[in-house]
């Protein structure tokens, strides 16, 4: 797959994923990695979290948009700019933009909005939706990044245009929800990228919300990440005793069994995650990129720059989905 | 100080609370078998089990119940996965006047919605079934592990959230003078009704106001029963656990939890900081990175490099850690090791409960 195919392919990539398994590391480094491509980046955020911006070494993101990375650095690429969304100022501005500017303001202040989203779930997620579609229009940006919210509710977020299509059958609802549903199920305006660790529980249920999203909600699933993989050290396969008598190094005292403890360690996990990898692969037949887990330093500017050009590289060599 | 063993041998009801993916559920079935181990009659209440840990506690059944796990303990062992429409369609039969009542608001779309989809009533109904446990069964500890949620506090409040939301149905919210129903309504109101029906369409409108007369002289017995699950929350012999691991951005939402814990009057009892990396040779720190760097290329130079990784993320680790101090008050810090394999039945809960309870 070309990378700059794959980045040009829709105009939006939703990022999804359970909790902790790098969502929003992953939305990061694709934004950036479309950036260096030449393709201006804008990353949605709905759950106010402040990881995202300091990443890109900048202070919190509010509802108006911030640049995280100017464009030219490095030469040729474009700028990265992001913003949080939140469903009751979504519904606001959808109502005023409505002419219902009255009524938006008495349902909010009044928490009469909390029982329409009751009586109708997933009116918060379609207007936030909405207003990534209304965002897509814009011509200042190229490609958009959303960070949805986490787990299940990924699943329940892209699944509120359909359920709304059939609870609410007329009225401007309704056709937003219309509109939505037109968005997430064209492939050539919307793709869904899926986040996993290489481990069992977060491999399952990877498994289970592609098929979810694929037969509920008919979106077009991109490739998947696997995040966290330990990278390899070939050498740990010998003995630590046997590999410092190769090379001629003495080992200081307890030093064999700290080398040999961390490398059986190491080897376990990488074995786990090797299988879980396999099994992704066989259970769900779409291209995989992986990214390392990094040990060293904490995630900063020159660290997403690294996952980029990984994803970049993997986007390269990556085969097209059977 | 209490040490999570003292809590599991004296608390009567253990909250773990933490953001998602921290191996919350996890740590509620370590801390209840220890419970049983201790001779006690623990229930550990579960709400999104991973599918394996799910079967070694016997939950396959997706059972509402408490089903016991035979252990070799001299206590009692229960899990049960929270049902969280069951339990609920179970507390409207319990509060309705008589069975007419309880099928128009159980057949009501809106309450469908309200009982599956409304996230406050998963957290409202996970601490409905502790209290159910807790009063009107006989057991001796309850662990209960609160749901995933956008928003870490949502449980705190969630009998709150939805008494406040029985009690302010639409009629009330749009403010008619007299709590009477819809064709009484003030003729504001139904122009306001209008428009907002306008908006989302008149069959939401409809079933939201069917299902607050359907509800009508329930809210009274609901409210009461949030009010008595509310107190338990504060009560002193419930206890809070915070789970957390050892990333920087989990850690900060756990100390945000425990102020904002600390604020309702909740203090923590132990944080548990799940999945830390091993060091393997805490002496060696520096002397690992160098060797590595000086013996690139070599089968030796991979292990040092391989030990200089994991001294690199431990290190980080514990200085994530070490800003936590002070700020989640006289609550005992666990560490509990990241594991060569992952946990899934009860042999890997054993082996976790020797770091988190220190057996």
């Amino acid at each position: 797959m070309d990378p700059a195919t794959f980045f040009a392919a829709s105009r939006v990539i939703i990022v999804a994923g359970k909790g902790g398994v790098g969502k929003t590391t992953v939305t990061a480094a694709l934004a950036r990695a479309a950036a260096r491509q030449g393709r201006r980046a804008l990353i949605v955020e709905v759950e106010g979290k402040s990881g995202l911006a300091r990443m890109f070494g900048a202070d919190d993101l509010g509802y108006d948009e911030i640049t995280l990375a100017e464009a030219g650095d490095p030469p040729g690429s474009a700028d990265v700019r992001a913003r949080t969304l939140t469903s009751d100022e979504a519904m606001l501005e959808y109502l005023e933009s409505h002419g219902l500017s009255r009524v938006a303001k008495r349902l909010v202040s009044s928490g009469a909005i909390d029982t329409l989203a009751t009586a109708a779930p997933g009116i918060k997620d379609i207007l936030v939706l909405g207003k990534v579609k209304q965002l897509e229009r814009d011509t200042d940006v190229d490609l958009i990044v959303l960070d949805a919210p986490a787990a299940g509710h990924a699943i329940t977020f892209l699944r509120s245009a359909r359920g709304l299509l059939d609870a609410v059958k007329v009225g401007p609802i309704h056709n937003q929800a219309a509109e939505v549903m037109a968005m997430l199920t064209d492939a050539d305006r919307c793709q869904v990228v899926l986040v996993t660790l290489p481990e069992e529980t977060p491999v399952n249920e990877l498994i289970e919300t592609a098929y979810n999203l694929e037969d509920q909600v008919g979106v077009a699933l991109g490739p998947v990440v696997v995040n966290g993989l330990y990278p390899d050290r070939p050498g740990l396969a010998v003995d630590p005793v046997t590999a410092a008598a190769e090379a001629g190094v003495g080992l200081r005292e307890g030093e064999a069994e700290a080398l040999a403890a961390a490398a059986d360690f190491r080897r376990h996990r990488v074995e786990l995650q090797t299988e879980q990898v396999a099994r992704l692969a066989e259970e769900l037949p779409l291209p995989q990129l992986r990214l390392p887990f990094l040990f060293g330093a904490e995630l900063g500017p020159s660290e997403l720059d690294l996952l980029a050009e990984r994803l970049v590289d993997q986007l390269q060599t990556v085969v097209e989905a059977p | 100080m209490t040490t999570p063993r003292e809590l599991v041998g004296t608390a009567e009801v253990i909250i773990c609370t933490g953001s998602g993916g921290v191996g919350k559920t996890t740590v509620a079935a370590v801390l209840a078998m220890e419970g049983a181990r201790q001779g006690r009659k623990t229930a550990v209440v579960t709400i999104d089990p991973a599918k394996r840990l799910a079967d070694a506690l016997g939950l396959e059944g997706l059972t509402n119940e408490p089903g016991r796990i035979e252990g070799d303990w001299p206590g009692e062992l229960y899990a049960l996965m929270l049902d969280t429409k069951s339990t609920f369609d179970a507390l409207v039969t319990k509060y309705a006047a008589d069975e007419a009542q309880a099928e128009r608001i159980l057949g009501n779309r809106f309450y469908t919605n309200i009982s599956s989809a409304l996230s406050a009533t998963q957290e409202f109904m996970a601490m409905e079934k502790l209290y159910e446990l807790h009063v009107e069964s006989d057991f001796d500890l309850v662990v209960v592990d609160t749901p995933p949620t956008r928003n870490a506090l949502d449980f705190l409040d969630a009998p709150g959230t939805l008494t406040r939301f029985l009690d302010h149905p639409l009629y009330k919210v749009v403010m008619t003078p007299t709590r009477g129903i819809l064709k009484v309504a003030s003729i504001a109101t139904q122009a306001f009704l209008r428009t907002v029906a306008k908006v989302v369409g008149s069959d939401v409108i409809e079933d939201a106001i069917a299902f607050f007369q359907a509800f009508q002289g329930m809210e009274e017995g609901f409210r009461d029963r949030a009010h008595v699950v509310d107190e338990l929350l504060t009560a002193t012999e419930t206890r809070f656990v915070l789970v957390a691991s050892p990333r920087r951005d989990t850690l900060a939402e756990a100390v945000f939890f425990a102020d904002a814990l600390h604020e309702a009057g909740i203090e923590i009892s132990a944080l548990i900081v799940n999945r830390m990396h091993p060091r393997f040779a805490p002496g060696l720190a520096e002397a690992a990175g160098e060797r590595a760097e000086s013996l690139a290329g070599t089968a030796i130079g991979d292990h040092f490099a391989n030990l200089a990784d994991f001294q690199l993320i431990a290190s980080r680790e514990e200085r994530h850690l070490d800003g936590l101090v002070g700020q989640v008050g006289d609550a005992t810090v666990v560490r509990v090791p990241f594991l060569r394999t992952d946990v899934h039945d009860l042999a890997g809960l054993d082996e976790l409960a020797t770091y988190v309870v220190g057996n």
